[in-house]
């Protein structure tokens, strides 16, 4: 999986061995910065003036004592910003109150922009933290000097160095020294950070910066962007998503709608909106109004006729046909392990599609202001859809700025900025500033949905029940095949494969000769833009192998907790390595073993109808791993099919935490997402279309859902790692697996509803 | 020309009489703390009050607010530290924060109805407010604490 980390590393410029540090002079105050390659050795100041930093963050200290640290990370409900400053605070010894964030608008010198994949906190903390560290040692050189004593005798705390009695601010020093200083990558490297004991600001709690702008009206997100002079927008989306060809448009009704200003049928060089019709008011009332009038005939290709049933279908014959997909393991002997097996287990499970429902729907502002486009919209991945956006302008992306708003919700649909594009569009075909806000219906018709999936999981057993062989198989639209192929890692077979789609079957049980097969869904990829949600592939292989894992355990007559410890041996390929997997499946195992402890797993006297399921993951990739359990605790209705999710517990190791409150509320929302998803959620592809559009229909968790939750963090000086997504993967099986505990019924598909149930419970009394 | 008390200013405007009255607080009237999530009534994040209620100004014609006092998240507390405001922040309830407007603009109308609400008030009131990060834990938090708060408050008038 060394490959899959290194597309993380490119995809975030983690790889700071290339990079050297600066200090230096930037106006009345002093830049910390990341050096682009080779420049560390010259002159910070000149280098600085001259912009030629790389950094994937900066920060500066002002004479009036503000540290202001900029962050490249989009704010979506994670609390990034105060999770990034606070590791560079702390070795930097900064007082945090003086300490403030900014989120910057796209530019080259920040390298590549990405939020997603649970990356953020895991790639910046050793970089931050040397920096931090790098401009402490500097301060305190700089200090010592103005102090008139020795270095070695002076210590750094909340924003002042000081020996004995004698002491300087930072402020002080900044406006009185004469510091500028350049660490090469090597002497970057090389930066000691201080033991965990010893961290103030790293793993205590404090407020989110951002939270108090988010109660008082005052956080301004995408859809609250305006310039002067702009034209409002709504488009009219199309049947597909791809293949459709606007042939007539007839706005007659719409002329009677006061404010309406026109229409246009987007011409796009990008390929990214065909068959849109954009529709013009002096309000987006109007706008939207108008469009409820606007009558638009399409031509489409098949896509039209294809619903979910085709694309599982289609899924399943990929499967049964061997030659299909990239192998990410393929040990040998697992044919023969399968041929000569004593018993076997095989099982298929299915997802059905999921929509985002971010809050926020999509919208962006799009403007020439100078020569320059601006974008003013949320966004997750910059970097993506920049060069997108120069094709479809046809200017150099060097004349594109994206201007950064607060996330009305990200889950991965703003990824994929592909909503900027018909903004940009109608801008330029108008000369005029354009602001286009979808309504839901539109954002859920042009969303990046989680493609529904199908996969086979079997399993070979030889005669005293000892897993000899296990064989994972996939099938789903892959969102990195369709917008970022150059992303895709080959497998084994030196076939290419969405490492997103596929994370999660390349298990850390040790489970004799393993095949893992990732199988592109074509059908899926056509007829819809597949989208990263929450988790991505994690969020559909577990629920097959959790559950797998559960039925195979009930078949060899072994209590499912035993038999995945007894897996979780940690041995070969599953030890473990440094630094983001120290320990390998033992760390997977002690979570497994506290969370039983802590849920007196196999102890539990429950009331009829009430089971306990368990699962565990680990969490986004097998690269980075964060180690999780969960037990679900349901009670099943018999006569309805309702089931009622009761209680969820977790455990979880996710390395070193930075901001543990905000790690909290994370695994929180992670973890509904997947009881969400599990029981509530889940729509069809009908005909070339999702078939649920707002809340009458789709219907995601609610307050009076929410179960008892207890989480809980295993102590760890571990490197950091994710914690946006790994909660949503484990807590769908677990659930699945408890109801199979209360009443019998084995469910292999999400989301469960009470009809399934029902038949569930008919064969399993069958049976 | 429709009129109304917009956080205890006197406004009017010219409109539609069907253009819903979030789009008028918004677009018109250049406040934009409240949010638009699904136009039909049934996430809250659109949610003000009218003559101190809770209602959804996505499906409410401006023309039905004509004389009415509408108060939103700006005009809540003139300083933003409504008891429940405090509790938000408090117990670092908001995650992407854009369903937030709403449920603190429902749970002020809960609080006037339950000064001291139990879960399943809680959960009767605010289940109309989609919080799609899931935050609902916290939120329920917050309520209970706000409640408290107030409660102690009156007690010592
Ligand atoms: S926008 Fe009004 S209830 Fe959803
Ligand atoms: S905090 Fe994001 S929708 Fe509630």
């Amino acid at each position: 999986m060394s490959k899959l980390r290194q597309h993380a590393d490119d995809a975030s410029t983690f790889a700071m061995s290339r990079r050297g540090f600066l200090i230096g002079a930037a106006g009345a105050g002093l830049m910390l910065a990341f050096a682009r390659n080779g420049l560390a050795a010259t002159d910070p100041d000149k280098t600085i003036a001259e912009g030629a930093y790389e950094p994937n963050l900066w920060c500066r200290i002002a004479p009036d004592e503000t540290i202001t640290v900029n962050i490249i990370r989009a704010e979506m409900g994670q609390h990034v910003g105060t999770a990034l400053a606070r590791i560079l605070a702390d070795e930097l010894e900064a007082d945090w109150d003086h300490v403030r964030i900014e989120h910057v608008d796209s530019d080259p010198k920040w390298g590549t922009m990405v939020t997603g994949g649970s990356w953020s906190v895991w790639q910046s903390f050793t970089p931050l933290s040397q920096a931090g560290a790098a401009a402490r040692t500097a301060l305190i050189a700089e200090g010592a000097r103005l102090l008139g004593v020795a270095a070695s005798a002076c210590t750094a705390r909340a924003s002042v160095v000081s020996a004995g009695a004698k002491s300087i601010s930072y402020a002080d020093i900044v406006r009185r020294g004469k510091l500028s200083r350049s660490y090469s990558a090597d002497e970057l490297k090389a930066m000691p950070v201080k033991p965990p004991d010893q961290r103030r600001l790293v793993g205590h709690d404090t407020q989110a910066i951002d939270i108090p702008d988010k109660t008082d009206g005052k956080a301004l997100y995408g859809i609250d962007a305006s310039v002067e002079g702009m034209v409002h927008a709504r488009p009219v989306i199309p049947p597909t998503r791809n293949g459709s060809n606007v042939v007539s448009v007839d706005d007659s009704a719409a002329k009677q709608v006061m404010g309406y200003l026109g229409h246009l049928v987007l011409d796009d060089p990008s390929g990214t909106v065909p068959g849109w019709v954009m529709v013009f008011a002096d309000s987006f009332d109007a706008a939207n109004r108008a469009v409820e009038r606007v009558k638009v005939e399409w031509t489409n290709d098949d896509t039209v006729g294809i619903s979910e049933k085709d694309i599982l279908d289609h899924g399943a014959e990929l499967i049964a046909d061997a030659s299909t997909g990239a192998m990410v393991f393929n040990d040998e002997g697992v044919d023969a392990a399968f041929a000569s097996a004593d018993s076997t287990l095989e099982q298929t499970y299915t997802t059905a599609s999921v929509l985002h429902f971010a809050l926020e729907p999509i919208n962006a502002l799009a403007f020439e202001k100078d020569g320059i486009w601006e974008i003013h919209t949320g966004n997750q991945w910059q970097t993506l859809i920049l060069p997108v956006l120069a094709k479809a302008l046809g200017v150099d992306e060097s004349k594109i700025v994206m201007r950064t708003y607060r996330l009305g919700g990200g889950f991965g649909r703003r990824l994929n900025g592909d909503y900027a594009v018909p903004a940009a569009l109608a801008a330029k075909a108008l000369g005029k500033p354009v602001k286009m806000v979808c309504t839901r219906a539109d954002d859920v018709h042009f969303d990046s949905i989680r493609s529904p999936s199908i996969q086979r999981v079997r399993m070979a057993f030889d005669k005293e029940g000892k897993v000899t062989a296990m064989q994972h198989d996939a099938a789903a639209g892959w969102p990195t095949q369709v917008m970022v192929p150059s992303f895709m890692p080959k497998g084994l077979n030196d076939q290419p494969y969405d490492p997103f789609s596929i994370s999660g079957a390349d298990s850390w049980y040790t489970v004799g000769a393993q095949r893992v097969r990732a199988i592109s869904n074509d059908m899926a990829n056509r007829a819809f833009r597949p989208g990263w949600l929450r988790s991505v592939g994690p969020g559909w292989t577990n629920w097959a192998s959790e559950c797998f894992f559960d039925e195979a355990a009930h078949k060899l007559g072994v209590d499912p907790v035993a038999f995945r410890l007894r897996l979780l041996d940690a041995t070969g390929r599953n030890a473990g390595s440094a630094p983001n997997a120290v320990g390998g499946a033992s760390r997977q195992a002690a979570v497994v073993r506290r969370l039983a402890e802590k849920t007196s797993w196999g102890k539990l006297a429950l009331a009829a109808d009430t089971g306990v399921g368990f699962a565990t993951t680990f969490g986004q990739e097998r690269g980075m791993p964060t180690w999780i359990a969960c037990v679900a605790q349901v009670h099943v209705d018999r006569s309805t099919g309702m089931v009622r999710l009761q209680k969820l517990t977790l455990v979880v190791d996710a390395g070193t935490i930075v901001h543990p409150d905000g790690a909290l509320a994370q695994i929180e929302g992670g973890a509904l997402w997947g009881a969400s998803m599990a029981l509530h959620e889940g729509t069809t592809f009908l005909n070339g279309q999702v078939k649920d559009s707002n809340l009458d229909t789709y219907t995601p968790m609610r307050m009076a859902d929410v179960p008892e939750i207890d989480i809980e963090f295993l102590p760890s000086t571990e490197t950091a790692v994710g914690l946006g997504e790994p909660a949503t993967t484990v807590v769908g099986p677990a659930i699945g697996n408890a109801i199979f505990a209360a009443v019998g019924a084995r469910l292999r598909h999400i989301p469960i509803r009470p009809a399934d149930v029902l038949a569930a419970l008919k064969s399993s009394a069958k049976a | 020309m429709t009129t109304l008390k917009l956080n205890g200013r006197d406004v009017s405007f010219d409109v539609d009489p069907e253009t819903p009255l979030l789009w008028v607080i918004r677009d018109q009237l250049g406040l934009t703390g409240t949010k638009f999530g699904c136009g039909i009534g049934m996430c809250g994040a659109c949610t003000v009050h009218l003559n101190g209620r809770a209602v959804r100004s996505c499906i409410l014609p401006a023309a039905a607010a004509d004389g009415a006092a509408i108060t939103t998240i700006e005009g809540l507390d003139p300083n933003g530290q409504h008891p429940l405001q405090q509790a938000w922040i408090e117990t670092q309830a908001p995650q992407c924060g854009y369903c937030q407007s709403g449920q603190i603009m429902q749970a002020a109308t809960l609080l006037q109805d339950f000064p001291q609400p139990t879960d399943k008030d809680i959960d009767s009131v605010m289940n109309g407010n989609l919080c799609r990060c899931m935050a609902y834990r916290r939120i329920r938090a917050a309520i209970k604490l706000a409640a408290t708060r107030m409660g102690e408050e009156a007690g010592h008038e």
